[in-house]
């Protein structure tokens, strides 16, 4: 099935670039430079809507950028999982834009400018891996992405921010020039090709140690995903501001960490061929260890956006394991996960800011009796912990029922049992923090009665997300449908 | 005039050479401008010989009007029309960029750098167009000879540096020398397309093993293979920044063609890969050089002896890419001498305006240099990225055939050695851009809260332009790695 040729998906992924020097030039002017991020993050928006209509009818758009190699080229290709990801990354650059605002103005934070250009750039990177018909294409926004957060994740440039960089660095380019780059160049040589198909690109007569071989170098060197051990870039990533933590380090980097193993393995090995081999089982048992220690380590923690990244990395692996069990529920409560996890993390993250911005706290030790303080923002913060945890009235619910059944449906009775451990996990550390806020008396941490919230700016976009996540679990859609479509495409193949 | 292009080529830049020595002694003005005069001549005729190429295929000149054997034959196909491009532009973008250098550090000594300049492209441009061994010979002496005076014009280290790589660059020569030698004694013949018709026919190859194994010695003491690396870092970093800017990128790359050259023209494909051992030997060392350069160049303290040890790893791509044997390696490798060039380039140049700016190139003295000289870093992290192989610069494209090429052999030690080269580039470049990133700390090694504007104090324009040209090229070239590879490495590549 071909799709229509379509310039649109680039300007989807270039909009945000272009935004670049109109940001640059007015730094001396912040609110017309935020205008234009604004602009920016609107205008994506509306055009990764304007492809949906196609998309859900079952087309695609498709476009060749430039011929790069005989016979490879910087190809886009919107489907129905790319979709689903740009829709969640770019719908949730106009809330985070909004909070970037009220958090770096709050702390008057230096390098306004270049942060908000390396954000544009962020984004142009995100939707170029959600809108990559090969696996170059990938590649080439993957790495630009890893480069583009750099800056942002070193932005306050003091020693710690050094030393995260390096760490952040080390693992993600290191990872993936080091593990993913020679596997694609196998997978070409072994098949010729680097363009997706959903029957998978290999013929069947590689020796299965290869094609394992293969997959664990894809699956570790996407480091993004922060499958362990290649996960502890993600809590030194905390000391970026945290609106970087919210749409990078919950939503755009990691998702597009986890969204290259979804495309890799759907579309490069495929599911039926991983099948035939019962590769599936492997992954399984690696994303399910990464989700048990990643909780566990989570408990542990003292500083709310650790404890965050921590949980973060657990639920990463949820997606994985869906996938990871090669069958349709499975890979739809996955796909759902990416959406349904991203609203309620982005939520808990825009708290935390926001904790941060009006009291200066960034321990949970520190905020007993905070809800009193912050109502809104701690009433935001139950709804995200209980769309991660996975229970109404978060839309979190949703998709790891699908999980759950996708584990029985592939007969992985041992991961249902880590599911619901995991779960139990969560609420284990993220309860606790709600309790402490509302129920126990301010200490001598010195709360002051009466409400103080953080600016305005702050509080809006956390309250909308929250909305978001208790609407999708009545509402699930476009998501659904388009992850419903997906795992339709490759039960059938492209 | 096209059919003169092979010898207007050489031929402008010489006689101008002699024309800026001579009005040198009355005006050092008129030097500048009749570089640059025959240099872009130079660009012209490459190009249009390149054009001629595309279009008719393989070109031959006779000097002289003598017919070869016994004349002399300037041979022109796709490869070297390609590396003449490639010498003119890099000599042309450099010459820009290097009159605010010359002027600024030995202006009364202009005219004599400017011929110099002139003479060491024309030999190397000679070099690319001849063929025929030995007048390579001579033309590699005359490179050579410039290259060391250029060298030593540099600061006070850079005469016993220039020393080190006449001696060097003169046992090399005298290596390749005795190996046309003994290619003489068993073929008659110094005509390089006679030589490759005779030796399949010679019954006992001993001569031809020798004299193949000499000539290959004394290319690899010319191109710095390691462990005959030695001259290169100091010869490079000491020289002044307007020579080293065209001296990096070129003279490596040039004796890289030369080694191809030798194998496609002369040795023949059959000859060359046929032997059983060597190949696999020239890979080893190949290896070597490429995780050896890379770590020295994690030990050196200043930018231009890290892209020097850069370019002793960038040797080992192209030797080890080359000697691979199959076409992925190959195209890899010739892909590279455009690349390297370019990237080698922008980073010289990159180096020369930090040093016209800092007077010198230590790594502790970039701090702030972000804020300092943000265009000019910007070219410097493209350039990285492109060192490094990140997608869509260059270098991502050449050291993609390569790796598939190592892979395709079952050679992955070599394919090994590439990717830990890429990840010491990330560690190296990366170590620098911190370094102009990051504010000094202080004592108790948190920074402080001030953000002091550090104030702008970038090259001037006259260096900035070239650059930015370059750099813009590093992406462009990138993206039409495809054209290149069908439209010329894929038309001079045998068939083995």
């Amino acid at each position: 099935m071909e799709g229509i040729e379509s310039i649109r998906p680039l300007l989807a992924v270039a909009v945000s670039i272009l935004a670049v020097p109109l940001i640059m030039l007015s730094s001396r002017k912040p609110n017309l430079r935020e205008g234009w991020t604004f602009l920016a993050a609107g205008l994506k928006f509306l055009i990764v809507l304007s492809l949906l209509p196609l998309i859900l009818d079952g087309g695609s758009y498709t476009l060749t950028i430039v011929q790069v190699l005989p016979g490879l080229g910087i190809k886009l290709r919107v489907d129905s999982f790319g979709i689903l990801f740009a829709l969640v990354s770019s719908s949730l650059w106009i809330v985070t834009s909004a909070y970037s605002i009220g958090y770096m103005r709050g702390l008057k934070e230096h390098s306004q400018t270049r942060y908000f250009c390396f954000f544009a750039l962020s984004l142009s990177a995100t939707i170029g891996v959600a809108f990559s018909a090969n696996l170059l294409t990938l590649y080439l926004f993957y790495e630009m992405l890893s480069l583009a957060t750099y800056p942002l994740v070193t932005h306050h440039q003091d020693a710690e921010a050094r030393k995260s960089g390096r760490k952040y660095l080390a693992y993600i380019v290191g990872s993936s020039i080091g593990l993913v780059l020679p596997a694609m160049l196998a997978i070409y040589y072994l098949t010729g090709t680097l363009d997706f198909s959903y029957q998978g690109l290999f013929t069947g007569t590689e020796s299965p140690l290869v094609i394992l071989l293969l997959l664990l170098l894809m699956i570790f060197g996407f480091a993004k995903a922060g499958i362990m051990p290649f996960h502890s870039w993600l809590p030194a990533a905390m000391v970026a501001p945290t609106p970087v933590s919210a749409l990078l380090h919950a939503v755009a980097v990691v998702k597009v960490g986890v969204f290259c193993i979804v495309r890799v393995v759907t579309g490069v090995f495929g599911v039926q061929f991983l099948q035939t081999l019962q590769l599936g089982t492997v992954l399984c048992y690696i994303a399910a260890f990464t989700i048990i220690t990643a909780s566990l380590i989570a408990l542990a923690q003292d500083n709310l956006k650790a404890r965050l990244a921590f949980s973060t990395v657990g639920q990463l692996s949820y997606i994985v394991l869906g996938v990871a069990l090669l069958s349709p529920l499975g890979i739809t409560g996955g796909m759902l996960h990416i959406a349904m996890h991203a609203f309620g993390k982005i939520t808990l993250f825009f708290c935390a800011g926001a904790i941060f911005v009006a009291t200066g706290f960034k321990n949970i030790s520190q905020l007993n009796g905070i809800g009193r303080k912050m109502p809104f923002t701690m009433g935001a913060f139950f709804v995200g912990s209980m769309s991660v945890i996975g229970v109404p009235p978060g839309g979190g619910f949703i998709s790891k029922w699908f999980l759950v059944l996708g584990t029985i449906e592939s007969d992985q009775w041992i991961m249902l049992v880590v599911l619901l451990v995991s779960s139990i996990l969560n609420a284990a550390y993220f309860l606790p923090i709600v309790y402490r806020a509302f129920f126990h008396p301010p200490g001598e941490t010195g709360i002051s009665t009466g409400m103080e919230e953080a600016p305005s700016f702050c509080l809006i976009p956390l309250m909308f997300t929250a909305f978001c996540s208790i609407v999708l679990l009545f509402f699930p859609q476009p998501f659904y449908s388009l992850a419903e479509q997906s795992v339709r495409m490759i039960t059938q193949g492209w | 005039m096209s059919e003169q292009f092979p010898a207007l080529l050489i031929t402008v830049p010489l006689i101008s050479a002699f024309f800026i020595t001579a009005l040198g002694w009355r005006s050092a003005k008129p030097a500048y401008p009749i570089a640059l005069l025959a240099l872009a001549s130079a660009l012209f005729s490459s190009m249009g010989l390149f054009g001629e190429v595309l279009k008719h295929g393989k070109v031959s000149y006779r000097l002289g009007g003598w017919p070869p054997p016994f004349g002399i034959e300037y041979a022109v196909d796709a490869l070297n029309a390609f590396v003449l491009v490639v010498i003119s532009f890099v000599a042309l973008i450099n010459l820009i960029a290097a009159k605010r250098k010359v002027d600024g550090s030995f202006s009364g000594k202009s005219p004599a750098f400017y011929a110099l300049y002139v003479m060491f492209v024309s030999g190397l441009l000679g070099i690319t167009v001849t063929g025929d061994v030995f007048n390579l010979y001579v033309l590699l002496e005359i490179t050579a000879l410039t290259g060391y005076a250029l060298i030593g014009m540099g600061d006070k280290h850079a005469p016993l540096a220039g020393f080190n790589y006449l001696i060097m660059g003169t046992i090399g020569a005298s290596f390749y020398l005795l190996g046309v030698g003994y290619l003489y004694l068993a073929t008659g013949s110094l005509n390089m397309g006679n030589l490759s018709e005779i030796i399949p026919t010679i019954q006992s190859k001993q001569t031809i093993i020798f004299a193949f194994i000499f000539c290959l010695l004394g290319l690899f003491i010319k191109m710095a293979l390691f462990p005959l690396h030695n001259w290169l870092p100091n010869a490079y970093s000491y020289s002044p920044p307007a020579a080293s800017g065209l001296i990096a990128p070129l003279t490596t790359k040039v004796m890289i063609y030369v080694m191809i050259r030798l194998v496609y023209s002369v040795f023949t494909p059959a000859f060359s890969f046929g032997h059983p051992i060597l190949p696999t030997v020239f890979i080893w060392l190949a290896i070597i050089a490429i995780v050896m350069g890379s770590l020295l160049a994690l030990a050196q303290k200043n930018l231009l002896k890290i892209l020097s040890y850069i370019i002793v790893a960038e040797v080992g791509y192209m030797v080890g890419g080359f000697w691979l044997g199959n076409s992925d390696g190959m195209t890899g490798a010739i892909l590279h001498i455009a690349n390297d060039a370019l990237m080698t380039l922008c980073l010289f140049l990159v180096a020369g305006n930090f040093i016209f700016v800092l007077k010198n190139d230590r790594l502790e003295s970039f701090k702030g240099l972000i804020h300092k000289m943000p265009l000019t870093m910007a070219a410097f992290i493209i350039g990285a990225l492109s060192i490094i192989g990140v997608p869509p610069t260059c270098g991502f494209f050449s050291k993609w055939y390569l790796i598939k090429g190592g892979i395709e052999a079952g050679q992955y030690g070599f394919v090994a050695a590439l990717l830990f080269s890429s990840l010491v580039n990330v560690i190296l470049f990366f170590k620098i851009i911190e370094i102009t990133y990051f504010e000094p700390e202080t004592k108790d090694g948190h920074s402080l809260h001030h953000h002091v504007a550090i104030p702008r104090e970038e090259a001037p324009l006259s260096m900035l332009i070239p650059l930015a040209i370059t750099t813009l090229l590093l992406i462009g070239v990138g993206l039409y790695s495809k054209e290149i590879v069908t439209g010329i490495i894929q038309h001079v590549l045998p068939t083995i």
